[in-house]
C-alpha cells in the first residue's frame, strides 16, 4: 500500500512557510485550531491568529473587514459549518464585494464519518460555485494541497478551498504543477474518460489501473478547479473518448458531475455516468463505510464504467 | 476643531432635498430610513471622518460601514455632496446599469466600504476592519451605522461579543434607533429594550443621544471611545422620515417614495440652503 497522507499537514505547513514571509497573512478561525491543524501556526504567529469563537457569520464578516484592512485571510473552519451557516456571508462580504479572502473548508465531504450528516458536507460544492465571482478548488494530495495554498495566496480575489481530513496516497509525479483553471491529466486513454476531484482521483486512479487489465484504456483527470472550469480540456476528452464518468466525494446535485454535464452537454453531447453521494442523507457509519456503501470505490468505478461501456463485464 | 453648526444643518438639508428628489425621480427607495439617517451621515462625513473622496482607497482612511444598506439613498447623496463621485451622477440611481444600484457596492461606488443589503452584515466587517488597524498598528477608526430592527440578526451579536473580547475601543457603532422596522415598531415585532443594557452586557461603553441633534452627536464622537479597551456604541435616537412632517414616524413610508407633489411639499419644509 502507498504510503497516505492527511492533506491539513501540507496546508497548515506551507500556511506557516507563507506566514513568515508575508506579513500580511492571517488566519480566521471558529474554535477550530485543533480541527483545522493550526497549533503550530498558533505557536509561531499568535498575533495573526483570530479565533472568533463558535460564530461562523461572524468569522466570514470579520475575514473581510481583516481583507478590506489590507491583510490576507485565510478562514479555517470545518466546511459544514463555513459554507452552511455563513453561506450568505460568503455570498455578500466575500464574492460580491470581492473581498480578497480565502476560505478553507476543512474535513469536506463525509469526513466526519459516524458524526452523521449535520457533520457531513456534501453540498458545499454546489453552493460555493454557483456565487458569482468565486474560485473554488479540491485539491487531491499533499503536493496539490501545498501548491494551491500558495497559489490561492497569490491570486486576488475570494476562494473557496476544500480539504479533507481522509488519508489520501500521492496521485501527481514530482513534476507536477498546480495552475488554478487547469485540469490536471493523470493516466492516458482513449474508451472513457474518468473524471474526478479530491479524495477521489486516487479512486479514479485504481479503477482505471483495473480497466486497463481487462483491455480498457481510461483517461484520468483531475479536475481540482470546479470553477472556473478547464472547458477545454474536458471538451477533448468527450471528444476522443467519448464517454465520461465523473466522481466525487459531494452530492451528485450539482457538484463536479453538474459543472461537467453543464459543459459537455452544451458543446459535445456524449453519454455520461455521475458518481458521487445520491441526495440521502447518509446512514450511521465511519468514512470508509460510507464510501463504500454508496459504490464510490475502484469498484463502483469499474462497474459504472462497463455500464456506460455498454459491455458485459468479464468474468472473473 | 471649531465646527460650523450651521454648515451641517445646511449640509443635512442639501442632503434630504437631493436625496429625496432622487428617490421621487427612481421611484424606488427607502424614504424613511434615508431621512433619518441623515444627520448622522452628515456629522460623521463632515466633521468626524478622516477620508480624501479624491484618493477613497487612502489606506490609512476611517473606514465607514453602512450596514443598513437599504438607505444606500443618504449614503449615496452624503459621498457625492461630500465629493465622492459628481453630484449629477444621483439621477441616475437605480437606472439601467447605473453603479448606483438599490444597495451600495464596494467595487463600483467611491467611498464603500463592503457590499450590504441583507441585514447583520456591517459590523462584522467593522470588526475585521478595527482588527487589521490593531493588527497593523495603524490608526484608522471604523464606524458602522446600524438599524435597530436590524439587531435582531444574530450576526450583529456573534460581532458584538468578538469586538468586546478583542477590547477593539477604535470602533464604534452607531444604531439608528428610529423605533420602526418594516412592517411595525421593532417594539410590536421583537423588542429590543432595553437595548442599551444589552450593548451594556456585552461588554460596550453606551452612550445615547438625539440622532438629529447636530450638536449631541458631534459632542459623543468627540469623546470617542467612550471607555478605553472597550467598543463604543452611540445609540441615536431618531426619526423615521425626519424633516418632513407627513413622513416622519410613518411605517408606511418604509420604502415609499414621494409623489411629485408630495415632493414638492416635501422639498417646501424643508427649505432652502442658504447660498456660501
Amino acid at each position: 500500500m502507498a504510503e497516505k497522507f492527511d492533506c491539513r499537514d501540507a496546508f497548515t505547513r506551507t500556511l506557516e512557510e507563507m506566514a513568515a514571509e508575508e506579513p500580511r497573512l492571517v488566519v480566521v478561525a471558529n474554535d477550530s485550531i485543533g480541527s483545522s491543524k493550526l497549533g503550530g501556526f498558533a505557536r509561531k504567529f499568535p498575533g495573526r491568529l483570530v479565533n472568533v469563537g463558535i460564530a461562523e457569520q461572524n468569522m466570514v464578516g470579520v475575514a473581510a473587514g481583516l481583507a478590506n484592512g489590507g491583510l490576507l485571510p485565510f478562514v479555517c473552519a470545518a466546511s459544514c459549518f463555513l459554507t452552511g451557516r455563513a453561506l450568505e456571508q460568503i455570498k455578500v462580504d466575500a464574492a460580491y464585494s470581492n473581498a480578497n479572502i480565502k476560505l478553507c473548508g476543512m474535513a469536506s465531504g463525509v469526513a466526519y464519518g459516524e458524526m452523521g450528516p449535520t457533520h457531513h458536507s456534501l453540498e458545499d460544492l454546489a453552493w460555493t460555485r454557483a456565487i458569482a465571482g468565486m474560485t473554488v478548488i479540491v485539491p487531491a494530495d499533499p503536493q496539490e494541497t501545498e501548491q494551491a495554498t500558495r497559489a490561492v495566496a497569490r491570486y486576488a480575489g475570494p476562494v473557496f478551498l476544500r480539504l479533507s481530513r481522509m488519508p489520501v496516497p500521492a496521485v501527481h509525479p514530482p513534476a507536477y504543477r498546480f495552475e488554478i483553471g487547469k485540469a490536471a491529466c493523470l493516466k492516458g486513454g482513449d474508451d472513457l474518460a474518468i473524471m474526478a476531484n479530491g479524495t477521489m482521483v486516487t479512486v479514479a486512479l485504481q479503477a482505471a489501473e483495473q480497466l486497463e487489465s481487462e483491455g480498457i484504456h481510461a483517461r484520468v483527470l483531475n479536475l481540482s478547479t470546479i470553477r472556473p472550469l478547464d472547458e477545454e480540456t474536458i471538451l477533448c476528452a468527450a471528444r476522443q473518448a467519448g464517454k465520461i464518468i465523473t466522481l466525487e466525494e459531494h452530492t451528485i446535485y450539482g457538484g463536479l458531475g453538474g459543472a461537467v454535464a453543464e459543459v459537455v452537454v452544451q458543446h459535445c453531447p456524449v453519454p455520461m455516468r455521475i458518481l458521487g453521494f445520491p441526495g440521502v442523507f447518509a446512514p450511521t457509519g465511519s468514512a470508509e463505510f460510507l464510501l463504500q456503501h454508496f459504490h464510490l470505490t475502484p469498484e463502483g468505478v469499474r462497474l459504472a464504467a462497463h455500464q456506460l461501456l455498454n459491455q458485459r463485464l468479464p468474468d472473473t | 476643531m471649531e465646527i460650523d453648526l450651521s454648515f451641517l444643518r445646511d449640509k443635512a438639508t442639501e442632503i434630504r432635498r437631493r436625496n429625496l428628489t432622487m428617490l421621487a425621480r427612481a421611484r424606488i427607495g427607502h424614504t424613511g430610513g434615508d431621512l433619518s439617517v441623515t444627520d448622522i451621515l452628515t456629522v460623521l462625513y463632515f466633521a468626524v471622518l478622516k477620508v480624501d473622496p479624491q484618493n477613497p482607497d487612502w489606506p490609512e482612511r476611517d473606514r465607514l460601514i453602512l450596514s443598513k444598506g437599504h438607505c444606500s439613498g443618504a449614503l449615496y447623496t452624503t459621498l457625492a455632496v461630500r465629493g465622492f463621485f459628481p453630484i449629477q451622477e444621483l439621477d441616475s440611481f437605480a437606472q439601467p446599469l447605473s453603479r448606483l444600484g438599490g444597495h451600495p457596492n464596494r467595487v463600483k461606488v467611491p467611498g464603500v466600504e463592503t457590499n450590504t443589503g441583507p441585514l447583520g452584515h456591517g459590523l462584522p466587517v467593522a470588526v475585521g476592519a478595527a482588527l487589521a488597524a490593531r493588527l497593523q498598528q495603524a490608526g484608522w477608526r471604523v464606524f458602522a451605522i446600524t438599524g435597530d430592527g436590524e439587531l435582531q440578526e444574530g450576526s450583529n451579536w456573534e460581532a458584538a461579543m468578538c469586538a468586546a473580547h478583542q477590547r477593539l475601543d477604535n470602533l464604534a457603532v452607531v444604531v439608528d434607533r428610529n423605533g420602526l422596522q418594516q412592517g411595525d415598531t421593532t417594539e410590536a415585532t421583537n423588542r429590543l429594550e432595553p437595548l442599551a443594557e444589552k450593548w451594556r452586557a456585552f461588554g460596550w461603553s453606551v452612550r445615547e443621544v438625539n440622532g438629529h441633534d447636530h450638536s449631541q452627536l458631534l459632542d459623543a464622537f468627540h469623546y470617542l471611545p467612550f471607555e478605553s479597551g472597550r467598543p463604543s456604541c452611540l445609540i441615536a435616537h431618531t426619526h423615521k422620515g425626519q424633516g418632513v412632517s407627513f413622513i416622519r414616524d410613518q411605517v408606511g413610508w418604509h420604502h415609499r417614495t414621494p409623489s411629485e407633489a408630495e415632493l414638492a411639499l416635501a422639498l417646501e419644509e424643508l427649505g432652502e440652503v442658504r447660498d456660501g
